[in-house]
């Protein structure tokens, strides 16, 4: 009697145990976005959200008998990174090869979930990407991802909004200042331009511009990290923003709302500084004022004399740790947007700004008309001087917390509870004591 | 799994068999006890007691990005309840707590009395109106909100307009509290008012008759008979909501996407275990985070219990 209960028992928690397995081996299987060409070939999974992706990776799946790309989008930015940590901490669930920000590839190589390229030929394609793009994805000897795009910055303005009041188009931030305050004399309902306190990585640019650099970081040596976000450029670049603020010359709504969106194309801000991929981040939003002439012209500097130029995110492919072949996926990461075909698709229907040489140097790329711009040749007007003169950037890797602890304090200023200066200055204070606290040496 | 069934089932009550006959019955029956409970009680342990001893054991290590992870015992513990993120995040939910509990509980209950007084076909569309926004899921009702509040989208500016007035900023650093309090009372005061008004209905008619016999008006027959009837009702209401509120998360989370300087992502407790486990890579101490809210809210349920046993019948 006891032996069949038992067994039922038994049967009953192997079943249970048999589905819960069943569960588990299933999440291994990848489902893929985009259709498989050839059902024979090795698979590499990929996480990826550029605008029309799918397109070139069925290029690359067409062109490519012996590996095919599975893709996924896993969500943007940090909705993909936060899936990506959890895998990381789980020791599985990661694709072979990611999307990542060049923003953040400190911080994911510091929890050792990237792999060294150049093991797997990344040196071999480095001439096929300048010095400031590669700068941001490789330390010392060790690559830790392709570059894909950048975000060399520049100036989006409104012509009709300038012409309609009679501004100039500012080259330098005096007459930026000049031009915000001529068009609130002016009475227009909306303003220059919004400083989003969530601005993150786009502050972040603003600072670098006058000098800032507020990270000093090497993979090659994890545990030592330099902070220092209160030097006077960024001050001095936080100064001039909250005399705007304080004097209701620009707008402090966050960035990347349904509301900002639609103030973006609406006329509320006359001038969006943007990154080169901002013309198609506008194009894609909806409720835009018809009668609307977009122009774009260079970022304004402090001194037109040293022109600085400064880049607003940016990504790359990497491989991650979890890949079962590394070899195999790192071929991925180099080939996806290695041919200017899968380019040409990233350049007219997404709307990216190539770090790829034979793509960015080619006369097509710098003879390409916008009809968003009525035809402006925008990248040889604005952007290409733009990126050529990106030196790369270090970030620290801590990032989002950094990002975050700055969003606070560029909150607290804008609701006048303190100055630029003090903000700084509590944000440098708040870093120090993290990093500590993680077991970083810091040096200041 | 199949183990610990096994031996915990099989283990011989009895060491002196005198009613061996009934004895063996009942453990017949035991054992298909056992059967029946398994399905539950193996996902049971495999999704709630597993992590959450999982959780525990990572609550006593400490994981730092340059310095690699070490066991360190109660230091996260020490560390959470002298973390000032974290007692500001708790201040916040019992604040929360002080002022949405209460507005929650006399909208259910207004609702809930004003239904049972009345029978017509108009209180049965009340009751299920007043009951839609549970119906929504959480997230969307924020989000619908998140627009509503919106300065753009909102109607506040449009109906502030027509008297000549400037909207408040709904999503403002000192007016997301009330906006907040605001979503979740719509959101939640029609379930609490089903909860109430079912009480209501169980109470026996002929009690309303001997009270208007003794001459008690509609006023008097609310306060002194239904709410007091009701009582323990009342308190299970009360101690959802406490333990829903200090355990608030999604509403300030979704409006943290239009309002990220108002709300940081410290602002409650929940919010930031989660930012420190998916934002910062720190799940050791958001494990300690979490444990150590457990705590409070155990301590505060316990607390409310204990205060209001007369009226829930515990004692």
């Amino acid at each position: 009697m006891n032996r069949t209960h038992a067994a039922a028992v038994g049967s009953v928690a192997i079943a249970a145990l048999a589905l819960t397995a069943c569960s588990a081996g299933g999440a291994s299987e990848e489902s893929c976005t985009n259709t498989i060409m050839n059902e024979e070939a090795t698979q590499v999974s990929v996480w990826a959200w550029y605008p029309a992706f799918e397109q070139v990776v069925d290029h690359f799946n067409e062109t490519h008998d012996d590996v095919q790309v599975c893709w996924t989008n896993a969500g943007q930015g940090n909705d993909e990174y936060t899936r990506f940590s959890t895998a990381i901490e789980a020791g599985s669930g990661a694709p072979d090869v990611i999307m990542l920000e060049a923003e953040v590839l400190s911080s994911f190589a510091i929890r050792d979930a990237l792999v060294d390229l150049s093991e797997y030929g990344a040196n071999e394609v480095r001439d096929d990407y300048t010095e400031g793009a590669w700068e941001d994805v490789s330390s010392g000897d060790a690559v830790y991802a392709i570059p894909v795009d950048g975000g060399p910055m520049g100036m989006l303005y409104r012509q009709d909004i300038f012409d309609e009041y009679g501004i100039e188009v500012p080259t330098t931030w005096d007459q930026f200042e000049i031009a915000a305050q001529q068009l609130k004399d002016a009475g227009a309902p909306g303003v220059i331009a919004d400083f989003p306190t969530n601005g993150r990585a786009y502050n972040q640019a603003l600072f670098a511009q006058a000098g800032s650099a507020p990270f000093t970081y090497d993979n090659a040596n994890p545990t030592e990290v330099g902070i220092n976000v209160n030097d006077e450029g960024s001050k001095r670049v936080l100064e001039y923003w909250n005399d705007l603020v304080q004097r209701g010359l620009v707008a402090t709504d966050d960035a990347f709302t349904a509301d900002y969106n639609t103030k973006l194309v609406d006329g509320t801000y006359a001038v969006y500084i943007a990154a080169a991929w901002g013309p198609g981040y506008l194009g894609g939003l909806s409720d835009a004022d018809e009668d609307a002439v977009w122009r774009a012209a260079p970022v304004p500097q402090w001194d037109p004399a040293n022109p600085v130029q400064i880049n607003w995110g940016g990504s790359t492919f990497a491989v991650t740790s979890q890949a079962d072949d590394p070899e195999l996926a790192a071929q991925v990461a180099m080939e996806i947007f290695g041919t200017e075909e899968a380019w040409r698709i990233g350049v007219e229907e997404a709307a990216l700004f190539p770090l790829w040489r034979p793509m960015l140097e080619s006369d097509y790329f710098r003879d390409l008309e916008y009809p968003f711009f009525d035809g402006q040749q925008i990248n040889r007007d604005v952007f290409l001087a733009a990126a050529a003169g990106y030196e790369g950037f270090t970030f620290s890797p801590f990032q989002n917390y950094a990002y975050d602890q700055l969003t606070e304090q560029l909150f607290a200023m804008v609701e006048g509870e303190k100055d630029a200066g003090t903000a700084l200055d509590d944000l440098q204070e708040t870093l120090v004591q993290y990093a500590t606290e993680q077991g970083f040496t810091v040096t200041e | 799994m199949t183990t610990i069934t096994r031996a915990d089932a099989a283990a011989p009550p009895q060491p002196r068999r005198i009613r061996s006959a009934s004895s063996s019955a009942d453990r017949r029956r035991q054992w298909w006890g056992w059967a029946f409970v398994a399905p539950f009680a193996i996902v049971f342990v495999t999704f709630l007691i597993v992590p959450l001893v999982l959780a525990f054991i990572m609550s006593l290590q400490t994981s730092t990005l340059a310095a690699g992870t070490t066991f360190t015992g109660l230091d996260n513990y020490v560390k959470a309840f002298t973390d000032p993120l974290f007692l500001e995040g708790v201040g916040r939910v019992l604040m929360f707590a002080v002022v949405m509990i209460p507005a929650q509980l006399i909208v259910a209950a207004v609702a809930a009395l004003v239904l049972d007084s009345l029978a017509t076909r108009l209180a049965k569309l009340s009751r299920l109106l007043i009951f839609v926004p549970y119906a929504i899921p959480i997230v969307i009702g924020a989000i619908m909100w998140g627009f509503l509040y919106s300065p753009r989208f909102g109607p506040a500016a449009t109906l502030f307009d027509l008297f000549g007035l400037d909207a408040p900023n709904f999503l403002g650093q000192d007016t997301v509290f009330f906006s907040l309090v605001n979503i979740v009372t719509w959101q939640w005061s029609g379930y609490y008012m089903v909860i109430i008004y079912a009480a209501l209905r169980s109470i026996d008619s002929q009690v309303y008759e001997a009270a208007r016999i003794d001459g008690a008006n509609g006023w008097q027959i609310a306060t002194r008979i239904k709410l007091p009837m009701i009582s323990s009702s009342m308190v299970m209401v009360v101690v959802f909501a406490l333990i829903g509120t200090l355990q608030f998360f999604t509403e300030p989370l979704v409006l943290r996407g239009v309002a990220q300087g108002a709300i940081p992502v410290s602002y409650t407790p929940n919010m930031y275990a989660f930012t420190l486990a998916f934002s910062y890579s720190q799940f050791n101490y958001a494990s300690t985070i979490a444990f150590a809210l457990g705590v409070v809210v155990f301590i505060g349920s316990y607390l409310f219990l204990f205060l209001t046993r007369k009226q829930s019948g515990l004692k």
